[in-house]
């Protein structure tokens, strides 16, 4: 599998989910926002960081960059998309992914692990995981706040396109195991098609049992054929 | 030609930080302060003389890439 993880200036996520790949034996390639090929990729990585210092919105200027309409174009061909964080905050900017992700209800930044449930396996990124796994990832994110309106909401539930959602340790999704105030605990959501993902957590920070936990890992080994 | 565009919230999506500002207004004693939304702020000059085209252009600024049209309002007035 080919892998292309776009680095925009303020990325800082690019090099930890370029090792996550390559532990996994994707042939990844940096691919520098300037660039305007995007090399045969199989899966592309927007990895997380602060994209131009998040200058106007998070995620807004990357969205406008020469190589997203590579991205944009490979993605409406069926290429599959991974957005982490600010990926999945450009991933919603240039509208492959609707909603808006917007400031933390508690206006503070979060920096911690947090349990998730896994909500929908039937996909190119979930496969791994059992339906209802409730896994710990890292967020890092001061805009996780997810937001949609109903009709999208409704979208979202009714076809299983929620692939995460916020739970406490023993799988309860309520406000209390809502860490930043998304609508329906929801931590990563697909568009219709399902080759594009985007989410607040990190996967790449949980590949390492003896480091940090390896939740992580199924993620990137669903998107191994 | 120079026009003031102003980005807020729409009135549905929650604006933690205006709701912040205005708590602690109130509790400095401007006791008749009602309701506080906070925004953006930004001034754009267009090198055109027709007003209308000119407004037409900062009107597609915004919608292309100022304002985030799902959760954002605009207002544009001719300075």
């Amino acid at each position: 599998m080919n892998s292309s993880v776009i680095v925009f200036p303020g990325s800082n996520c690019d090099r930890d989910i370029a090792v996550a790949l390559e532990k996994m034996q994707f042939k990844n390639k940096l691919v520098w926002h300037k660039d305007t090929n995007l090399p045969k990729s199989d899966l592309i990585v927007i990895p997380g960081g602060f994209s131009y210092g998040d200058y106007l919105r998070s995620g807004a200027i990357a969205a406008k960059s020469k190589i997203i309409n590579e991205v944009i174009k490979a993605a409406n061909e069926g290429c599959l998309v991974l957005g982490v964080c600010n990926g999945f905050q450009i991933l919603i900017e240039t509208g492959l992914l609707k909603g808006a992700l917007l400031r933390n209800k508690n206006l503070k930044f979060i920096n911690k692990d947090v349990s998730l449930k896994v909500n929908s396996i039937n996909n190119k990124f979930c496969k791994k995981y059992k339906l209802g796994q409730i896994i710990k990832l890292n967020i890092a994110h001061n805009e996780g706040n997810y937001f949609t309106n109903k009709d999208h909401l409704k979208e979202l539930e009714d076809n299983n396109l929620i692939a995460f959602k916020y739970c406490d340790e023993k799988g309860f999704i309520n406000q209390n195991s809502n860490p930043n105030g998304s609508v329906n605990n929801i931590a990563g959501i697909f568009n219709k098609n399902k080759n594009i993902l985007g989410m607040m957590p990190h996967p790449e920070r949980m590949i390492e049992k003896s480091v940090s936990g390896d939740d992580g890992i199924s993620l990137f080994s669903s998107l191994l054929n | 030609m120079k026009f003031s565009v102003t980005v807020t919230l729409k009135k549905d999506v929650l604006d933690p930080q205006g709701k912040v500002v205005q708590q602690t207004l109130q509790n400095m004693g401007m006791k008749t302060l009602k309701d506080l939304r906070q925004g953006k702020y930004f001034e754009v000059d267009i090198n055109e003389n027709d007003e209308k085209l000119a407004k037409d252009k900062v009107d597609e600024m915004c919608k292309k890439l100022l304002a985030n049209l799902i959760i954002e309002d605009f207002k544009i007035s001719k300075l």
